[in-house]
């Protein structure tokens, strides 16, 4: 199966790699893995105090298409609010990077990141 | 397709390794392209399917895990396409933790005792799920099926990271 131009430039320049301290309050952490082919994906998003995303890392271990949409999303994702961010759906990633039916589940599973993100900042927050 | 029942072995996820290794020799041999050399077309187009279909099976039965997952199949809870994400952070964490020490193991003063001990780790956990996983198989009820479910998905994570450490292994100290 040939991967997609776009896929191989994310692969090959992944954006935003890293990570940052999980325990910050501005940070919001979503951990994500596909069972059926064990890839694990973390994403974090930077939330600055005016509610827009000011930055995200992401660090994912999988296979090309996996590492693809997660870099994509940490573009996506910057300069949106919280709410704005969950809207991003796997079928908009799966377009953008023309994945393959069986590649599917790896934009399910950045879709997933976003929402597993916000969940942690919401739940973080509601706390205080 | 219940591949027990194709084996003559009882629905269980401890099996009789020697007797599937028989079963599947002698149903092997029957099926044999070979022995269908000169049939007609639509007896030897049986023949190869029910040889695929013995091949798989024999494959699927052999293997624990995917023995397991065949089990739950047959209790109606199918995991072999399922797109759903695990979302268990501390699992998860756990996973990411390891996968980083792999993947910096190069670099690090002694690879190969930290890919021995990283390997004894997963192994300890891999065996600590299939332990759960025997047991909940063996109640039988939906509960129990759906927590087998999810221990079958735990192996699988489990199961690449093993995978992935012999490759490493096999990369740095091929000799």
């Amino acid at each position: 199966m040939a991967y997609s131009e776009k896929v191989i430039d994310h692969y090959e320049n992944p954006r935003n790699v890293g990570g940052f301290d999980k325990n910050d309050p501005t940070i919001a952490t979503g951990m994500v893995g596909a069972p059926a082919c064990g890839d694990v994906m973390k994403l974090q998003l930077k939330v600055g105090e005016n509610g827009l995303i000011e930055d995200a890392k992401f660090k994912t271990y999988g296979c090309g298409s996996a590492i693809a949409s997660s870099s994509l999303v940490t573009e996506w994702v910057k300069g949106k609010t919280l709410d704005e961010a969950v809207t991003i759906k796997n079928t908009d990633i799966a377009e953008e990077l023309a994945l393959p039916p069986v590649k599917i589940h790896c934009s399910i599973l950045a879709e997933d990141a976003i929402k597993a993100a916000v969940d942690d900042y919401k739940s973080k927050h509601s706390k205080a | 397709m219940n591949f027990f029942t194709l084996f003559g072995l009882p629905e269980t996820y401890h099996i009789d390794n020697a007797k599937l290794a028989n079963v599947y020799q002698s149903l092997a041999k029957v099926t044999h392209p070979d022995k269908f050399s000169n049939a007609g077309g639509q007896e030897k187009l049986m023949a190869v399917q029910k040889n695929a279909q013995i091949n798989d099976g024999y494959q699927i039965l052999k293997n624990p895990l995917s023995r397991a997952e065949h089990m739950l199949e047959l209790r109606g809870i199918s995991l072999q396409h399922e797109t759903q994400t695990m979302q268990e952070p501390a699992f998860l964490m756990q996973q990411m933790e390891w996968r980083e020490q792999l993947s910096e193991v190069e670099s690090a003063g002694d690879p190969e005792q930290i890919l021995q001990a990283l390997d004894e780790e997963v192994a300890i956990h891999t065996k600590q799920h299939f332990k759960t996983l025997q047991e909940l198989l063996e109640q039988q009820n939906d509960e129990a099926n759906n927590l087998a479910a999810a221990e079958v998905r735990k192996l699988k994570f489990l199961n690449k990271l093993h995978k992935e450490i012999e490759l490493k292994e096999d990369v740095l100290f091929e000799d």
